[in-house]
Formats: structure tokens, sequence, C-alpha cells
């Protein structure tokens, strides 16, 4: 029987086709995976089910019948119910009128009537929350129970997950799929939106692989094999930039000394992180997100003012500079977020010129011819589809974070932060990305990494720090790394060994 | 009790009336995520349709009810403009100002053409529950909407913490995006809550020009709907931390005056300026702290 | 087959350049309810907004007398608007200027005007720019919002006004609320004779091409709109978004303040209460109208000046209220903000 019918489903954002006539079926109480890489379709096509987006054409039918989702209202009273890779919580609400949030059912909403309602939603789900507890101060995977919880409680027999375990630690992944099975054997059916092909084959019933908005096939488990998968995925057997071994040991370029921050809310966030780079090295941390990850990163760069601790660039004590200075001492920065590090309404030469605008002025005034032939160059180095005068937000994500590295690095810098670097870019992009990164290796330059992607920091480190919870808790050479090892030390399950490398 | 404590207390209650009609209506908008800087033209704009309605029908309180349209008429505008069109609600906002204030301009002038006073009408009467009781009868002595302001206080935080609407403003507020996945339509719920601002603002405005003067005239708001967007702030966007704060500043407002007639040799701007002064340095000591709803000043646009 | 679709997507140049114009139409049907109202034709109402300002030397060189103000108010909000910073209070620091202005102006007394003229300019840019700073100090320091705190001080500096006016400064034998006149070397000489028309102006289009100047082709002014346009980006960047938006605020406050100095100098030769009819107010009008540009400031403020001086004919000509033009001024405002989303969005002819 089935839950979920979609036919001939086409998504266009201007120009680029998001989805191109997709046809997808989802049958009562199955787990199905939709397998895909960034930027194959399936978050746009689950918008569409969930009535964010709206198909340019194409038909849904939920349990037989013809259904037009204008919102995602009407998504949730047909039983359909989405869990986001950000979440959509209300921080400072309770769990409680997070989940009865819209579904109130009565104007008059009494707190405590919520909380229990709540809780027995909770206990007849079997998924762990405190309905009284602020969002604000949940763990992440906390959050992501209050999410399934709130699809739940609005009865949703179909449940849509986008990546869920982006954001996770393994030992949390396992709560999840435990949790899933329970909603299978209770009649659900789960949409299990992930790029990993192991998760794939570990919960799901059947996959349906998509590349650039087509589907490319729909195969039960039991009749495949991950390497099948790939194949399908990828349209190709592997990719992957090549990296040659690390020459010897160079002198330590960056060091971090016992280095503390706080965060927004003025918690702490790092606690005593230290760290050395040499020349000609990758050090990549791994750890899963909202770890300290960010804050480090701003320290770095000069924008955020630790409370403790050192930052020394060569000899030089860089811990208070801001970021003018930190850039003059020779360090490259890659933002986490791109729009942390380009200026949308500005266009690109402005873009490039605004980190080094002391070369490009007389007397105060800009030389624009300067500033022009400077970003004609660099444009032409970093193949950067775009020209000088286009304003920044017109282009394309690979292209942006081509100008933010081309910025950061056309002035061979000593140091390299890069945090995040390839989030969010299709195959193309990461893999430029990536191959630049080991070219400031090879020019013997000291580069952090630091990547939520676990396949990023293996194929790219000479050594892994894991962080968690602000502290570094394992620093390993890459090549003794394996996968169990990272995860358990990536949950706080485990001290990695220390080696002095 | 000393009578000029009493006197003061009674006109403290007055004065705060106007000031906390417009700060929770201001806070409703604000909660929603909508800073409405039109307040100071729609209290102008609910003073002057207050006081014409008023005199044509003779019925004070059509005055009051055809105030209160006007002012969600003008929530409607600035809705309009910063949730369906997502415009910059600074500037929206202060051009809702202007155009209210020159459209009540236009519209005296045209009533009334340019009389040398201001012309004027029977204004409500008060009501006094305790009759000549000392200390309750005179500080009891207010106006029907002087007791409609300050009951608003728990109607509004009532629909604020208790009801689903006020569970939707806040989380609309607050994130918009959450808001809307949960099912809660961000744009209806944004128009309704600059409506309701918009009723208040006006009824604020018509208590100035039906009540507490009995006429219009061109400094009938004076920036009394500034000061409402301070108090906001001032109150931390709390329904009742805000009455503190109309009280607070309704009674500096007074004393003023009464040192004045008393004969009192004071500079009366200083006093007159206390409380704006007051609201800058409060700001201050609260600033990174203050509790700005997150999604203020944010349009919201479904991609 | 052909279909019309509208998706969003930069409107064609031509389609751009069109919108104030559309605009201004838009507004002129809407308000021409007010003048029925008011028992007048539309068409010869807006004959005496438009046109009949332009017709005579006189009223033309009016409306660049009301412009005069209009642009230096529009130049100050789009300086600090610019950096991100959203000044409201142009009101409060232009009286800010004209107190200086007209204390310098008495003070300055028997000094030749080429000496005292470029005091009293000083004088009243420092004036403003100080009455601009605690706001700016509290955004950059303290991050209070300084829309509310310029708002409130421009309630503030009307209490300092009246205070003066009707203390030390109240003339003595009238009993007015009005400062003593200014020296006649710090007035401001009249660029054309029996006419109202100051050097105000002159030093109003010297300031709009300063801001051209400043924001197109200095590094400040490139920090400044990348403060604006994406803040932690540019601090990222290695911008001082603290320095440039105190620098971006400080100017504007002076710029407003000059708009005070100019009232004083080239029109009342004292401060009077209600000395500005709310040009602080306008100048967001006009920046906004002007798109932040300096060429679009200039021009808004010039066609404002129009409706102003037009709004007087309309009023004397066909008894329409003169708070017409105030009306049209703030509808204009709002129609081309709307307007403004029609710039996101093109028309799209598909054939099936």
């Amino acid at each position: 029987m089935h839950a979920i019918q979609m036919r001939g489903i086409t998504k266009r954002f201007g120009p680029v086709i998001a989805n191109n006539h997709i046809d997808f079926d989802l049958m009562r109480g199955e787990i199905h995976a939709l397998l895909g890489e960034n930027g194959a379709g399936k978050t746009t096509l689950m918008r569409i089910l969930y009535g964010l987006y709206h198909a340019d054409e194409g038909e849904v039918r939920v349990n037989g019948q013809v259904a037009h989702v204008a919102a995602p209202k009407d998504a949730i009273q047909l039983g359909i119910g989405m869990v986001t890779q950000h979440f959509a919580l209300v921080p400072t609400l309770s769990v409680a009128e997070n989940v009865v949030l819209g579904y109130t059912g009565s104007f008059r909403v009494n707190p405590q009537v919520a909380r229990q309602k709540v809780a027995e939603a909770a206990a007849r789900f079997g998924v762990e929350v405190n309905p009284s507890a602020l969002v604000r101060h949940l763990s992440v995977g906390e959050r992501q129970r209050v999410e399934i919880l709130k699809a739940l409680y609005r009865n949703a027999r179909v449940l849509i997950l986008d990546e869920p375990t982006a954001v996770l630690v393994p030992q949390e992944v396992d709560m999840l799929f435990q949790t899933l099975e329970r909603l299978r054997q209770d009649g659900l059916s789960v949409i299990f939106i992930s790029h990993k092909l192991y998760e794939v084959m570990t919960v799901c019933d059947r996959i349906t692989v998509l590349r650039d908005g087509h589907v490319v096939g729909t195969v039960d488990k039991a009749a495949t094999s991950q390497a099948e998968l790939a194949r399908m995925m990828v349209g190709r057997e592997t990719f992957g930039v090549a990296r040659q071994e690390r020459k010897p040991q160079g002198e330590v370029l960056l060091r971090i000394e016992n280095l503390s921050a706080v965060d927004e809310k003025g918690l702490p966030a790092i606690k005593g992180v230290s760290l050395e780079v040499g020349a000609g090295e990758i050090l990549g941390v791994a750890g899963v997100s909202g770890n300290g990850q960010t804050e480090l990163s701003h320290v770095l760069a000069g924008t955020l003012k630790p409370t403790g601790g050192r930052v020394l660039v060569g000899d030089r004590d860089l811990t208070l500079a801001d970021p003018a200075q930190v850039s003059g001492m020779g360090v490259g920065r890659i933002p986490e977020d791109r729009h942390e590090g380009a200026i949308g309404e500005l266009n690109v030469a402005e873009n490039l010129a605004l980190e080094y605008l002391g070369e490009f002025i007389t007397a105060g005034m800009l030389d624009h011819q300067r500033i022009r032939r400077h970003a004609e160059q660099l444009i032409a180095e970093y193949q950067i589809k775009a020209s000088p005068t286009d304003r920044m937000r017109t282009l394309s994500g690979g292209n942006i974070q081509k100008v933010i590295l081309a910025r950061a690095l056309s002035r061979n810098p000593q140091v390299v932060i890069a945090s995040q670097p390839t989030r969010g870019l299709d195959v193309g992009a990461t893999e430029y990305v990536r191959s630049k990164l080991l070219e400031q290796r090879s020019r013997g330059a000291a580069v952090l990494l630091l990547s939520e992607d676990l396949d990023e920091v293996l194929a790219l480190s000479d050594r892994i720090a894991v962080i968690y919870e602000g502290r570094i808790v394992g620093l390993i050479p890459a090549k003794e790394a394996d996968l169990e090892q990272l995860g358990l030390m990536m949950s706080g399950a485990r001290e990695g060994i220390r080696v002095e490398a | 009790m000393d009578t000029f404590l009493i006197g003061l207390m009674a006109a403290t209650l007055r004065v705060a009336t106007p000031l906390l009609m417009g700060t929770l209506g201001e806070l409703f908008a604000e909660r929603a995520g909508i800073l409405n800087l039109g307040i100071e033209g729609t209290m102008f704009f609910g003073a002057f349709v207050g006081f014409v309605v008023g005199g044509v029908t003779g019925s004070l309180w059509l005055g009051v009810l055809a105030a209160v349209l006007a002012g969600m008429l003008s929530g409607l505008l600035m809705a309009f403009l910063s949730v369906r069109l997502g415009v910059n609600q600074h500037v929206s906002g202060l051009g809702i100002t202007l155009l209210l204030t020159g459209l009540s301009l236009f519209g005296f002038r045209l009533f009334y053409g340019e009389p040398r006073i201001p012309p004027a009408i029977e204004p409500f009467s008060r009501l006094s529950p305790f009759g000549q009781t000392p200390v309750l009868g005179p500080l009891f002595d207010q106006y029907a909407l002087t007791y409609i302001a300050f009951g608003l206080v728990p109607v509004v935080w009532w629909l604020l913490y208790r009801t689903s609407f006020g569970l939707q403003i806040r989380a609309v507020g607050e994130n918009p995006e959450a808001a809307d996945a949960a099912g809660v339509n961000v744009y209806v719920t944004r128009y309704l809550a600059l409506c309701i601002a918009g009723g208040l603002m006006g009824a604020g405005g018509a208590f100035l020009s039906l009540a507490q003067l009995g006429a219009f005239t061109y400094g009938i708001i004076a920036g009394r709907g500034w000061v409402c967007i301070a108090l906001v702030i001032f109150g931390n966007w709390d329904p009742v931390k805000v009455l503190w704060g109309a009280l607070l500043f309704g009674g500096v407002f007074d004393l003023q005056l009464r040192l004045q007639i008393i004969g009192l040799q004071l500079p009366y701007e200083t006093f007159l300026a206390l409380p704006y002064l007051v609201t800058i340095l409060a700001l201050a000591v609260a600033g990174r702290n203050a509790a700005y709803p997150a999604a203020l000043l944010k349009p919201y646009r479904r991609e | 087959m052909l279909r019309l679709e509208i998706e969003r997507a930069p409107a064609p140049i031509w389609m751009r350049s069109l919108i104030p114009v559309i605009a201004v139409l838009v507004t002129f049907v809407l308000t021409s309810v007010l003048v029925v109202w008011a028992g007048a034709n539309p068409l010869a109402a807006y004959r005496h907004f438009l046109i009949s300002p332009l017709s005579s030397k006189v009223s033309a060189l009016e409306v660049l007398v009301k412009s005069t103000p209009l642009l230096l108010t529009g130049a100050a909000v789009a300086f600090a608007f610019s950096a991100g910073y959203w000044n409201i209070g142009a009101e409060g620091q232009l009286y800010a200027g004209a107190i200086a202005a007209a204390w310098l102006g008495v003070v300055l007394e028997g000094l030749p005007p080429v000496i005292a003229i470029p005091i009293m300019l000083a004088g009243g840019f420092v004036a403003g720019a100080l009455w601009a700073l605690p706001s700016a100090l509290l955004k950059v320091k303290l991050a209070v919002d300084e829309v509310v705190t310029t708002l409130l001080l421009n309630s503030v500096v009307l209490f300092v006004v009246s205070a003066l006016l009707n203390g030390p400064w109240r003339d003595p034998i009238s009993g007015w609320p009005q400062s003593p006149e200014i020296a006649a070397g710090a007035a401001f000489p009249k660029l054309i004779p029996r006419s109202r028309l100051h050097l105000g102006f002159l030093v109003a289009l010297l300031v709009i091409g300063l801001l051209w100047f400043i924001l197109s082709r200095t590094a400040l002014g490139l920090r400044m709109r990348a403060v604006g346009l994406g803040q932690e980006a540019a601090r990222f960047v290695g911008v001082s978004v603290e320095r440039t938006m105190l620098t971006a605020a400080l100017v504007s406050g002076g710029i407003a303040g000059l708009a005070g100095v100019g009232e004083v100098a080239g029109i009342h030769f004292h401060l009077i209460e209600g000395i500005s009819p709310g040009y602080g107010y306008t100048g967001i009008i006009i920046a906004t109208l002007g798109g932040l540009h300096a060429a679009g400031v200039g021009l808004a403020a010039l066609f404002i000046g129009l409706i102003d001086t037009g709004a007087q004919t309309v009023s004397r000509a066909l008894g329409v209220p003169v708070y017409l033009g105030d009306v049209v001024q703030a509808a204009l405002l709002l129609v081309t903000l709307g307007m403004f989303i029609l710039q996101n969005y093109r028309i799209k002819v598909i054939s099936d």
C-alpha cells in the first residue's frame, strides 16, 4: 500500500533545474532512503512534499489521493512531518511549547496541560525529552528528539528526516536508528535523506538514488551493495584528491597554548585548547558541530577575543590581535560561513581588495584600476566564473568560496585556517578547494583544517585532533586513525592517545 | 495622606494611560518581530479621528471606536509594507508616522480651518466609584479609559502567555522559520499583531483628545509615541514591567508640572528631558543583555 | 500560446529607471483623493504643485531655498545609512548646529565674514557631531540600538532650545522666545540680490559632491559600504567596524548641524522654536528616495523642495491645506519603498 506517490515532479530555480521529472514512491511501514550528493535534489524534493516549495510540474498523492500541499500546514494535515538539518525550534520557548506550537487545538493554552500532554506523547512513542526544559538549553541530540516528537504529536504517519545523522555522534545515531525501527513497527513510514552509504544500508528497506535532479534508480537493500550505490550516486567509481606523503617535520608555525573562549551567551566554549601546526602540515580538527569549532576559528581569525591562553604565529603573539593584524601577520583565513567572509552587495573586485585595502589606496583615495587588475588576475588564477564588477551575491556557492580562497591564499600566508571549507559545495568545487589546501601544504604553509566532515579530515590531514565540548580529546597521526576510534572520541566516550608528533 | 501625594498619584495614572496603551500596542508588534515606528503618527491619527468622530456624532465612545479602527488601518498599512513587501522597518514606520501626521493636519485644516483657539468638545467625565472617601476617592477619580488601559495589562499578559495566539506571536518574533515549519502562518500572525498594536495606539491617541484634553492640538502627542518605543525596551518586552515604566514616566511628567505650578524656580525643561535621559541610561545599562525578540527587524520570506 | 509569468530576478535596467517616475504618478493619483475632498481639481492642483513654482524666477529660487536644508539633512542621513548606522536623529543634530550658530553668530561680532563664516560652519558641524556622539558611542561600545537613542535625543534637544529661549536668550525687550540677532559679519551672504537664496545652498551642493566623492572614491567610503552591507564580513576582512561606524555617525551629525547653521545664518538670523519643521525626518525620505547615492539624494532634495514650495502655491491658489505637501512626501516615500521591491522581479513571456 502506498503512503506517498510523487509523479513527474519538476522544480526550477531560475536556470537551474533542481528536480527533473522525479518519480518517488513510499510504502506504508517502510524506511526509504533518498540517497545522493549535495545538490542532487533530495532536499528540494522533500521540501516540495512538505509544502515549503511548490513544484513547477508534477503530482503528489497521499494514500492514493491527489494532494495539494501549498504550505507545511497542509502537509501536517495529511500526516506528513519533517525534521530538517537546521532544527525548526524556537530557543526561548519550552519543549512543550515548541511541540504544541501551531497545533494547540484550542485558543486557551494552559502550560501545565501542554506539558502533561507532551509528556504522555513522549512516553507513547518512546522518545525521551523533558517537556519543561527550555530548548536553548538542550543538546543537539535532544533537540532532534523534540523535532521528531513534534511531528509525531501532529499524528504524522510519514516522517521526513533530512540528513538526521549529520549533527549526531555515532552513539546518538544508534539511538536514532532504534527509534526509527520502533516507528516502522508501528506502521509509520520514514523517508531518510542521506549521503552516507553505510547508514543507508543499515537502517533502510529501499533506496532511491538521485543525481543532478534525476532519479537514477530505486533498489531494495537486499539486492544491492555499497559499491553499487556509490556508482549510482556519483556516476563514476570514486573521487578524491591525491595526497603526497608528508615531508619531514617542519618548524612549528602556529602554536595555540591553553586557549579558552566563551560563546555568544558568555558560556565557556573552548576550554584550554593547545595545538601546534608545523610547516608543510595539515592538522585536521574533527568533531561534531557545536563543540567549540566555531569559537576556535573566530579566535584564530581575530573576530573573537579569547578569555585565556595564547596564539603564536611564528614567534609573534597574535592572542589579542584584531582581524587586520592577523591577516597582516600572514594568516590566510577561510571562514566557516561564506556570508561571514564575503559581502553580497559589493562586487567581486571590492571583496577581493577589502582585506588588503592598504595596498590599493594613495592618500586615502581608492586606486580603482589597481583594484580591477588585482581582481582580474585572481579570477584567472583561481578559475572564478565571474567578472570583477559582478555583485558577489549573484555568484554560485562554489564561486563565492573560490573568491574567499583566492583572497586568503593570494598573499602566500604561512598559516592557513580553513573552517568547513567545502560545506555545501558541489563535487567539483569541493575537489578544487581540497586540492588548493594540499597545494598550500606542499608550499610549506601550516594548515589548520576545522571540519565536521570526517571523510574530509581523513582525506587531507597529516594528523587529526578531535574536539569535544571545547577540549581536544585526542590527537593521532592520520594513518593510525580508524573510524570507530574517532567516533568514540567525537562522542566523548574515550580519550585518545596523545601523540607528540 | 498628603493631598499633594494623592493628587500626584491620581494624575500619574492619568498621564500614564495613553503611554500604557501605546506601549502595550508596540509590545505586541515587537514581540511578533516588527518595530513599528509608525506609533507616533498612529497615536496622532487616533487623536484626530477620535476627536472628529466624537465631535460629529456626539458620541465619545464612537470616537474611541473610530480611533481604534483608524489605528488598525495604520497597522494594516505597516503590515503590508513590512510583512508583505518586506520593506525596511525603520523607514516604513517613519514613513507612516509622517503620512498620518500630514493626513491628520490636512483633515484638521479642512474641518476646522485655522482657529485661534483649538476647538474643544465636552470630554469624557470621570468615574469615581469611591465617591468622596478620603484617599481612595480622589485616587480612583479616573476616566473609564484609564481603567480599561490598566485592565489591559493582565489581558495582554494572558493573550501572550496563555493562548495559542500568544504562543504564535512569541514564536514568530523569535524564529519565524520554525513557526512556519510548525504550521503557523507567519504572515497572518504578524498582520494580526500589527492590527491589534495599531488599535491600541489609536486608542491611546483618542484618550488624549477625548478625555484628558477634550481638544485637538498640533502638539497633542508631542513625542509620546517615541516614549512608548523606549518603554517597551525599558520594560524588557514584558507587559507587566512595561506597566511600571509607564507609571514612572507618568509620575515624573506630572511632578514636573506640579512643581512648576507651585512656583518652584526650576528649569522645567530639565524635568521634561529627564525621562528621556533615564531611558537612554537604562538602555546603556541593559546594553547587550536586552532581550530583543530575535527576529525583530528581519523580514520573513519563505524561499 | 503565450503566458505571462512573474519571476524573482533583477528587473531590466529600463524598468528600474522608470520606477521613480511611476512612483510619482502613483503618489499623485492616490493623493488626488485628498485634493478632491478639499474641493479642488486635481489636475489644477498638480499644475500649481509642480509647474507654477518653476514658472517665475522668484518662486524657482524659493525652491532652492527650501531645498538647502533638505540637501544637507538628506546627505547626512544617506551618509550614516550607507554605513548601516540608522541615524534617525538628523532633526536633533540640526538643532544642535542651529544653537551653535546662534551663539557663535553673536560672539563673533565685529569679525569680517571671511573669518566669521568658516567658524560658524565649523562650529555647527562640531555641535551636530557632538549631539550625535552619545548615540554613536552607545551603539559602538554597548550595542545599544541607535534608532531609539537618536530618536529620544531629538526630543531632548527641543527642551534644550526651549530652556535657552525662555531663559538666558529670551528677548529682553519684546519678551519673545528668540535669541539675539547674529552679527552682520556672521550672516551668510545672499547669492542673488533680493532673493532669500544664501551661501548655504552652495555649501549644500559642496556637501553633496563630497558625499559622492567619499562614498565612491575613498577607502573610508568603501569601508563604510562594507560595514553597511555586511557587518560581520567587514569585520572578518579587517575593517574596524566600530571606528567606521563612529566616523559615519559623527560626520552625519556634523552635516545635519550645517543645515541648522544655514537656517540661522541664512534665513532667520536668530534661533527660534520650530526653526525646522521636520527637515531631519524629511532627510530620511530624501536619502531613501535617492537610494543613498549622492546624485539621487540631490535630485530627491530638489524635488521635495519643489513639493514644499508647490504646497504653498496650491494652498494660496486653491485653498487646499498646505499639509498636502507633507502627505505627498510621505506617500511618495511609501510608494517608492513598495516599488523598490519591483526591482527584484521581472515579467517573463512564456510560449507553450
